[in-house]
């Protein structure tokens, strides 16, 4: 495990974490586009994607919450040798990573105040899948319109409704990732089983 | 200057600045605050921006620097020596070649696309601040979107002047919810800040603040709708390149005031003349 | 026909190799050495350690002599050094109650334990230009004698016994840090102290004195102004215990107050505070002032509306870093938008008439 901890980390910390940066970059610019990441090898259950996340933002400033499984030592060991960051509660976090599942409720994280709306958490949420269908997105960073694969609606059509409060989510599949800041609106896709009105 | 990290910046501070620029991203016009650090460049000559570039650059960018729309102007020189010595980034003065460009007061006249990324150099970042010195003051202004004061000052300039006596760092809306400063620029500009396909972000160093604009965000210059918007400019052509639609700079080319005017944009005028237009004062 | 001005690169390079010829002088005159600023020039070397937030005399001094002798540019040069080292910890807050001190005057008790000493001050000397200096600046050597081993206490323990002075209460959180937070107001004391202790001294200097001439006047007595060198300790993980790594000299002054008591406080002598690096007492004695008149809202006294009683003011223009670089970019070319102002008052001219006048007058 100790091995395990020390490796899969940044080789060259200033490129690959500037790579890693332009692509997280771009996808929060672009809700619903996808971006390669790299140079990140964490351990399970981590997915690349999310390590690069991690390794990219995370310090001893961002305290961190460790959702379902990825609250496991492996995990904890290697966030603690590649970047110290300290590990709290959801109420209490600037990043938090894990599954869908495991992260909610969304309730749970703070949205940031009225003077300070930065003051948010970011959501790492790892995916089985992502792709650039489903849910339809519309909002800054979209020229007409984006579709993305989201694990549900509801919850953030509701974050959206909170704006300029709210909570900014990146979603990691492998060494993919997308992103959902809160300015973007979210309407389940044509056809869709369920319809969700556009909120 | 092997002894710094690449772009200057160590990566701790790199971290912070990038969260800040996410942050504004998620919230197109809100005044992220930022532990902004001392550069080796005075607070007031792009401290802000040089921070944003450094936290954005990959090796593999091609850097542009425009100051007044130039790149051969001095202080435009001095930032772009200071990236090609500290990030090894390769630079250009060729717009569409250029992946992230820092601008002070301009943004170029031709259109950007997608890949880019456009980097402001701000002054005073507060929109407010002219009508309200405190920041703690300006901060719950925002936070109750109390725009009414910067109305009623636009609304006095009409009472006075008949216009809107603002002509540069004209105050625009985005996305409905945020006043926002747009730097320096002239306000022939603000009509590009607005569905812009590149990523801009803004960068105050020494009042520590970071905001952006993602691509085709909503940007509406503030107005009334007896007094629309109206983006202005010298109503000349330019001398060297012959452009009737690009923002002039005036020259005096004689001691007895002799005028004449030419494109900020130096890239853009040059790219005109290379093609064969020629403005009545070219060669 | 007109050829665009071209050549910003070779401009800033020969207008650098000129400054550096500037900047050495007269080749003929030996160059000053980088001990001999840091001996001879040490009040220079002190503020530009003070204002620059970084213990450091040789580097201070290679400052001072790379920005010909322009402290603020010093300082500058420091700031911008300082922000690129790593940082490997916090030391443990300095005991001034166990510095030895060079100097130690107390305004408020004509005696007291540990004794009034006077120091290397210019206080009482006569402003005459000593032009043997000119010619031959060896001096003899002081008197001295062995420091004495009396513990030097703080005035205002005295005062503290009785209950007459404030309690300062021992704080144990860590203070914020400016440099690496964006500032905030309101700001909590910690905070303002790290942003005077900064600031520029002639800023700070002339608050001071606003507060004596009436702007919130506080009414200060020096109760102490000690100057002298303290052990820098810092605590190792690894050994469990603190370990002095160096030693700094500090200027500490510490106001006592007339509190006439509000509706919170009891009357009582109330405190300001100034510590400031290096033998700098005019900043630690208006330090000590600013910061009392600052605290007017946690003792309940009245705003009068003075500059110094304005926390927001007095923070975000304290720094001379910040506001020489502002104040001074308004040289950087403004083209743009002075050209965007032109068109518009020829606008409004235009409009209003005037020209017209004007050419109806020629």
């Amino acid at each position: 495990m100790q091995a395990q901890a020390l490796s899969g980390g940044f080789a060259d910390p200033a490129t690959q974490s500037a790579h890693a940066f332009r692509s997280i970059m771009e996808a929060m610019a672009r809700p619903g586009t996808l971006h390669g990441v790299s140079g990140a090898l964490p351990p399970a259950p981590l997915s690349r994607a999310a390590g690069a996340v991690l390794l990219t933002l995370c310090d001893t400033e961002t305290p961190a919450y460790l959702a379902g499984g990825a609250n496991c030592d492996a995990v904890h060991a290697w966030l603690a040798f590649h970047t110290g960051v300290p590990l709290v509660g959801p109420s209490h976090c600037r990043f938090a990573v894990g599954s869908w599942s495991a992260l909610t409720p969304l309730s749970a994280y703070p949205i940031g105040t009225s003077e300070y709306p930065d003051r948010s958490a970011t959501l790492i949420v790892e995916c089985p899948e992502l792709t650039d269908s489903g849910e339809i997105l519309t909002g800054p960073g979209i020229r007409n319109n984006a579709a993305l694969s989201l694990p549900e609606v509801a919850a953030f059509q509701s974050n959206h409704a909170l704006f300029p409060l709210g909570l900014d989510f990146i979603f990691t599949c492998g060494d993919r990732l997308a992103a959902l800041p809160r300015s973007t609106k979210v309407c389940a896709p044509m056809g869709a089983t369920e319809v969700t009105p556009c909120m | 200057m092997t002894d710094y990290n690449f772009a200057y910046l160590d990566e701790q501070t790199k971290r912070m600045i990038r969260r800040a620029i996410l942050k504004g991203l998620a919230i197109p016009g809100y005044q992220v605050p930022f532990a902004s650090r001392e550069m080796p460049m005075p607070y007031g000559w792009g401290t802000g921006g040089v921070q944003v570039s450094a936290a954005v650059l990959t090796p593999e960018d091609t850097f542009k620097v425009i100051d007044q729309g130039a790149d051969d102007t001095t202080n435009a020189v001095s930032i772009r020596t200071f990236f090609e010595r500290t990030a090894g980034v390769e630079t250009t003065t060729t717009t569409c070649d250029a992946s992230v460009i820092q601008t002070r007061h301009r943004i170029p006249e031709e259109p950007l696309s997608e890949g880019q990324i456009l980097v402001y150099q701000v002054p005073i970042p507060e929109p407010l601040r002219f009508l309200e010195p405190r920041e703690s003051e300006t901060r719950k202004m925002h936070s109750l979107e109390e725009y009414g004061l910067m109305h009623v000052k636009l609304y006095e300039d009409i009472s006075r002047h008949g216009h809107i006596a603002t002509s540069y760092a004209y105050p625009v809306k985005v996305e409905g919810r945020y006043v926002m400063d747009p730097s320096p620029i002239p306000k022939f500009d603000n009509p590009k800040l607005g569905d812009m396909a590149a990523i801009q972000l803004f960068g105050a160093g020494r009042e520590q603040r970071i905001y952006a604009l993602p691509p085709y965000t909503q940007v509406v210059s503030l107005d009334f709708e007896d007094h629309p918007f109206e983006a202005s400019k010298a109503d000349h052509p330019c001398g060297m390149c012959g452009a009737i639609d690009s923002y002039l700079d005036e020259l005096i080319i004689d001691d007895t005031g002799g005028r004449m005017f030419v494109c900020s944009d130096t890239d853009f005028c040059e790219a005109r003349q290379l093609a064969g237009h020629k403005g009545k004062d070219a060669a | 026909m007109y050829v665009a001005v071209k050549g910003g690169e070779r401009a800033i390079e020969n207008a650098h190799a000129w400054l550096a010829e500037e900047r050495r002088g007269d080749m003929d005159i030996a160059e000053l050495g980088i001990a001999q600023i840091r001996e001879q020039l040490s009040l220079a070397v002190n503020r530009v350690m003070a204002e620059g937030s970084l213990y450091d005399p040789d580097l201070a001094a290679l400052a001072i002599k790379q920005a010909r002798g322009d402290l603020i540019e010093a300082i500058f040069l420091i700031r911008a050094y300082r922000t690129t080292l790593p940082r490997f910890g916090a030391s443990e807050p300095v005991d001034t109650g166990a510095m030895t001190c060079d100097r130690r005057i107390s305004a408020t008790f004509k005696d007291l334990p540990g004794g009034q000493v006077l120091g290397p001050t210019f206080d009482y000397t006569h402003r005459l230009l000593d032009f043997k200096l000119a010619a031959d600046g060896d001096v003899p050597e002081a008197p001295s004698r062995e420091a004495a081993a009396d513990s030097v206490p703080h005035v205002t323990e005295f005062l503290n016994h009785e209950g007459l002075i404030e309690e300062a209460p021992q704080e144990d959180t860590p203070p914020p840090d400016l440099t690496r937070e964006p500032l905030e107001t309101p700001a909590e004391r910690a905070l303002r102290l790290q942003a005077l202790t900064r600031a520029d001294e002639g800023f700070i200097l002339g608050l001071a004195y606003s507060t004596q001439r009436g702007y919130a006047r506080n009414h200060a007595f020096v109760g102490e102004l000690r100057i002298g060198s303290v052990a820098v300790k810092m605590e190792i993980p690894e050994l469990g215990f603190a370990v002095e790594i160096g030693e700094v000299t500090l200027t500490e002054c510490e106001t006592i107050n007339q509190f006439k008591g509000s509706k919170t406080e009891p009357p009582q002598f109330t405190r300001g505070y100034g510590l400031v690096f290096g033998q700098t007492e005019r900043k630690a004695i208006s330090m000590a002032l600013v910061d009392r008149a600052l605290r007017w809202e946690e003792l309940g006294e009245d705003n009068v509306g003075a500059p110094a009683q304005d926390a927001e003011f007095v923070l975000y223009h304290a720094d001379n870093i910040q506001a020489t670089g502002f104040l001074e970019h308004i040289k950087l070319p403004h083209y743009v938008d002075f050209q965007s102002e032109l068109e518009l008052v020829r606008k409004l001219r235009r409009e209003a008439g005037v020209d017209q006048v004007q050419e109806a007058a020629e």
